[in-house]
């Protein structure tokens, strides 16, 4: 399969194999207006498979919120066909309006205007807790919120 | 910003050793501190019915020599017109210099402070937090033990949705030489996050059992707490689950002679009224203590002094 090198834009790398649609629909790319390229169960000597996401034009990506969905994600700066930058994400330590608390009891849940925010408490396995309601979310890969 | 108590963590400890010394002393010489918040208004809005948190809150203000306001149901504001609580919240901080808040939902208070030009506390939300309770709790086993440190607590009843139970545990964590027991039945066991950041995260152990009667000759101190109707969404649970366990004379036949016997009240039947007049019984006292260390946090969010 041949993919076209990209001129100016974003590659996402090591994505794990079978969750690039999740980081597609986050991104909303299906609303841009350029190519986008989407590889999945590409070989990769760390992960085995993995997917890959092309996007064909320089856009802001939030890191915190890839660094949620998947740590391994690698983000490559495309700039006159060239790599200039490579960016590695983190587990962040605090999301704001990724995620939803699912706690019937939860303020958040009755006002939904309030911005939903997630703090890291831990790294390890991952758990993150609502602020307003100490909720804990600790999926490896959540739902997204729409 | 001004410095809010949403949850007891949001205290040092210093400052908690800090404020239970000036309770201690407002107790000693009230006369001392009659005007310490003259023309200072306080806000109680409660969402939720309450008895000893808002008259409590109000006595201590007035105490103070200042001024209250607010409401005590949520049909008594524009919440019933649908208004949020931030902007409920936002609107009273234009009026008054500290706000006292209560509401069933969990997190509301935090919710709150996001918007708040002044300081809130949280008179309890939902079955999460009341950190305030804590305070009178710390305040009452200090009195009473001399000491926060260095004895065996067993706590009792609801465990899931008693939130004063999960701000206490979280507040004695930070005491050394502490030995804790729960006591409840398998459905309302204390949640998975509170034994997780107030007990694991410090390599605190802890014992858990459905038998009070087993445990009840290592307790110095017996935290009982009510099966709370209003938490539940399943009637028929509450009901089966209420009267799981009842304190009387006879089942304080085996403890300690000098247990103190704590209840952030009220009670329904969980403390038959008989064992009011056994001197281990110190739940009003705490009621009463209350309110002390309540003057003592409002000088202290205001930041002012006698």
């Amino acid at each position: 399969m041949n993919i076209d090198s990209i001129q100016d834009g974003v590659v996402l790398d090591h994505i794990r194999a079978g969750k690039s649609m999740v980081i597609y629909h986050y991104l909303h790319l299906d609303a841009l207006d350029c190519s986008v390229a989407i590889i999945q169960n590409a070989r990769s000597a760390h992960l085995g498979k993995k997917d890959i996401i092309k996007i064909d034009t320089p856009m802001e990506l939030d890191l915190d919120v890839l660094g949620y969905f998947d740590s391994n994600i690698t983000v490559n700066i495309i700039r006159g066909g060239e790599l200039v930058e490579k960016k590695h994400v983190e587990l962040p330590q605090k999301l704001v309006n990724v995620i939803r608390c699912r706690n019937p009891r939860c303020i958040t849940m009755a006002e939904e205007q309030l911005d939903a925010i997630f703090l890291l408490s831990d790294p390890v396995r991952r758990t993150y807790r609502c602020a307003y309601c100490d909720t804990a979310i600790d999926k490896t890969f959540p739902d997204v919120r729409t | 910003m001004p410095r809010h108590l949403i949850d007891i963590t949001d205290l040092s400890v210093a400052e908690i050793d800090s404020l239970i010394a000036t309770a201690e002393d407002i107790f000693d010489h009230p006369d001392k501190y009659q005007s310490v918040c003259a023309c200072r208004q306080l806000a109680t809005l409660f969402f939720e019915p309450s008895t000893r948190t808002r008259l409590s809150f109000e006595s201590a203000m007035l105490a103070l020599g200042g001024q209250v306001l607010g409401f005590s149901s949520a049909d008594c504001s524009s919440t019933a017109k649908g208004e949020t609580v931030t902007d409920t919240v936002h609107t009273v901080s234009c009026y008054a210099d500290i706000i006292a808040m209560r509401h069933p939902k969990e997190g509301a208070p935090f919710a709150a402070a996001q918007v708040s030009e002044v300081p809130i506390i949280n008179a309890g939300d939902g079955g999460h937090n009341h950190p305030t309770q804590t305070l009178t709790d710390l305040l009452t086993i200090h009195r009473e033990r001399g000491k926060l440190h260095g004895f065996t607590i067993g706590f009792c009843g609801d465990l899931k949705f008693g939130r004063t139970v999960h701000s206490l545990v979280n507040a004695l964590s930070r005491y050394p030489d502490i030995r804790y027991v729960f006591i409840s039945p398998t459905e309302l066991k204390l949640p998975r996050y509170v034994k997780e950041h107030s007990l694991k995260n410090r390599n605190i152990p802890y014992e858990q059992t459905e038998e009070l009667s087993e445990v009840m000759p290592e307790l110095d101190i017996l935290y009982m707490t009510r099966v709370q109707k209003e938490r539940f969404f399943n009637e028929e649970e509450y009901l089966r689950l209420k009267d799981s366990y009842i304190l009387t004379p006879a089942k304080l036949c085996g403890a300690k002679p000098d247990l103190s016997i704590l209840h952030p009240l009220p009670r329904v039947n969980e403390i038959s009224a008989t064992v009011d007049r056994d001197p281990r019984a110190v739940y009003w006292k705490q009621v009463r203590y209350g309110k002390y260390i309540r003057m003592a946090l409002i000088m202290f969010l205001l930041g002012l002094t006698p």
